[in-house]
């Protein structure tokens, strides 16, 4: 067969021209590249750079260029602002406590799911548990508020049970804020996030088992020397990606879910941005603490993943 | 297996059957739940009877529901946006993977730095707002069809797929005098049906569900997607607007089950097409997690 042809021209020879010919041969596939390096450019870098109005004071009619620069006071203003830390610690904390729970949940579900002997049972548990990853947010929040209002079906539940006496108002109080988060994060991602381990547990090679087994090992011994092994690479990687997340948590959810009463648990960076932002076009402070976020963001991801080289010799890049 | 399961690997086993079907319950019951409610008389609902089974049977609800021209409208046009977003998607994410799936491209690592960096970083929110304002789309369907054109992640995920395919078989092509348009077309998409899937999936549902971009970028109501109206119904209560011109018991009675008969006929699409497509999709998953 003919192998491909520019590995066999001298190629090492005359290395300017024979690339230039090579570009030009490919010019196909640059030309295919255009619109989506386009597309980059236009919806990704542009608001990168869009983002140094941070550092100025915006005016719509001046535009992001000639709008007049006031240095880091909107980063001071923000970290000086009484709501500094309550919106870090609770950004901090919701993700924190989904990563605890939702994690290792998706990980059992995935370990347990595997040793289900009837395959056919396994299968539709696996179907059903993506159920909820295919239901829109704005339905998950609207059964989560009709299940925990007063009236709905966990209070009369636990009213039955005799747990409480009087109905709760789940989302008026704060202190349930984080419970329902993360309660309902679980319904919504559990059987999905076990898609990724389910895939890796099926790579496993089959032999590795069958040996175990003729070594006299029983189930227990092959999940711990052999199935858990086999999945750390993938476990890793996500929690390499998962730590990188720490403060980047999703306004969609919580800007459906809160209300001013839960604001001190529930308010996070991101809605704060967007009620600033968006809602009162106060655009230079918060691309400020958007800004600020990302940073923050991008270091978590840099940090977690170096570290990971260095302790496991399992990285992103 | 021949070998014979110990007591405790009986007992392993039992328990995690239960257990398994515990979860598939827990999973279900839910979106169960909200299809008997909107099938049962809204006081049955309101006094906590309804359970398992529909109390008071009646489709009124759905009667509601399939005369609101304003839910008419929005389905329309959550199913435009559905259609033309992904078939955007689709055709902007092939571009970009599969030339950067083949191995003798020039520049191709510095493209896809340039492509996976903004997995990891990006401008914020009120930056690409006033990206969108700026370009003249606010308040316009391309709000929410080009934003997000592109998921840098899918791409990633499609162009694993295509480094599958050797390079033998297209420089063959090649040498037969096919363009490389020609090949794409004829050649890789046809060997790429799973991958396709997947993609088409994963946009299609996107866009089905998406509602955020339509909040902060469309005003005139009759550019709504499905979402934003279900965000008024559920979130924001509004079941009663529906209801103009009926008496106080009735808007009761009614606007309880409204609300479940509205998701029930905004999800019942998704929910009825996702098992068929589950063996394409873990498969999508898979490559992803391969490379990455």
């Amino acid at each position: 067969m003919a192998q491909p042809a520019r590995a066999v021209q001298p190629a090492a020879k005359r290395p300017r021209l024979a690339r230039g010919r090579r570009m030009y041969a490919n010019r196909g596939l640059y030309l295919m590249l255009l619109p989506v390096v386009a597309y980059f450019l236009i919806f990704e870098y542009k608001p990168m750079y869009g983002a140094i109005i941070a550092f100025k004071q915006f005016n719509a009619y001046a535009g992001i260029a000639d709008s007049p620069w006031v240095g880091f006071q909107h980063f001071e203003r923000f970290f000086e602002s009484y709501y500094f830390w309550r919106l870090l610690k609770n950004t901090f904390l919701l993700s924190l406590y989904s990563l605890l729970f939702i994690f290792p949940a998706a990980l059992v579900f995935a370990l347990l799911l595997n040793e289900l002997r009837h395959k056919k049972l396994k299968s539709v548990v696996q179907t059903i548990s993506y159920l909820p990853h295919f239901i829109s947010l704005i339905v998950i929040c609207g059964m989560i508020i009709d299940f925990t209002k007063p009236g709905g079906i966990i209070n009369s539940a636990l009213l039955a049970l005799g747990v409480v006496d009087s109905p709760i108002q789940f989302l008026i109080l704060p202190e349930w804020f984080r419970t329902i988060y993360v309660g309902s994060g679980l319904w919504q991602s559990v059987g999905w996030n076990s898609i990724i381990y389910l895939a890796a547990l099926s790579g496993i090679n089959p032999s590795l088992y069958e040996a175990a087994v003729i070594d006299g090992a029983d189930r227990w011994k092959q999940l711990l020397h052999i199935t858990l092994p086999g999945i750390l690479p993938t476990v890793l990687i996500l929690l390499i990606l998962n730590i990188g997340q720490l403060l980047n948590i999703g306004w969609d959810k919580i800007i459906l879910l809160y209300n001013p009463s839960t604001y001190p648990t529930a308010d996070v960076i991101s809605t704060f941005v967007y009620r600033r932002g968006i809602m009162e076009a106060d655009y230079s402070f918060s691309a400020a603490v958007g800004l600020f976020n990302s940073v923050i963001n991008f270091t978590l991801l840099l940090a977690a993943n170096r570290i990971s080289r260095k302790a496991t010799k399992t990285s992103l890049w | 297996m021949v070998v014979k399961r110990s007591v405790g690997e009986i007992a392993f086993d039992s328990l995690n059957v239960l257990a398994m079907l515990a979860g598939a319950f827990l999973f279900l019951y839910p979106m169960w739940y909200v299809l008997v409610s909107s099938l049962s008389d809204a006081y049955a609902i309101a006094a906590g009877r309804v359970r398992f089974w529909p109390i008071g049977f009646n489709l009124d609800a759905y009667k509601l529901v399939f005369e609101d021209a304003q839910i008419w409208t929005a389905y329309r046009n959550t199913l435009l946006y559905v259609a033309g977003g992904t078939l955007i998607n689709l055709v902007l994410t092939t571009l970009g993977a599969y030339p950067l799936s083949r191995s003798g491209l020039d520049g191709r690592g510095f493209i896809m730095a340039f492509i996976v960096f903004t997995m990891f970083f990006s401008g914020g929110l009120i930056p690409m707002y006033l990206n969108v304002r700026e370009l003249g789309l606010y308040d316009t369907p391309w709000a929410l069809l080009l934003p997000g054109a592109i998921s840098a992640f899918n791409l990633v995920v499609m162009r694993t797929f295509f480094q599958t395919i050797p390079d033998s078989l297209v420089e063959s092509a090649k040498i037969d005098g096919a363009g490389d348009f020609r090949i794409l077309l004829r050649i890789v998409l046809p060997l790429s049906l799973p991958v396709l899937a997947v993609m088409t999936l994963f946009y299609a549902v996107a866009h089905w569900n998406s509602w955020f971009a339509a909040m902060i970028y469309l005003q005139d109501r009759n550019l709504f997607p499905l979402q934003l109206i279900l965000r008024e119904i559920l979130i924001q209560s509004s079941a009663q607007n529906m209801l103009t011109g009926a008496s106080q018991d009735e808007v009761f009675r009614i606007s309880e089950s409204i609300k479940f008969a509205t998701i029930i006929v905004a999800t019942l699409p998704i929910l009825m097409i996702y098992p068929f497509l589950q063996k394409y999709f873990v498969k999508g998953v898979m490559i992803g997690a391969l490379k990455e």
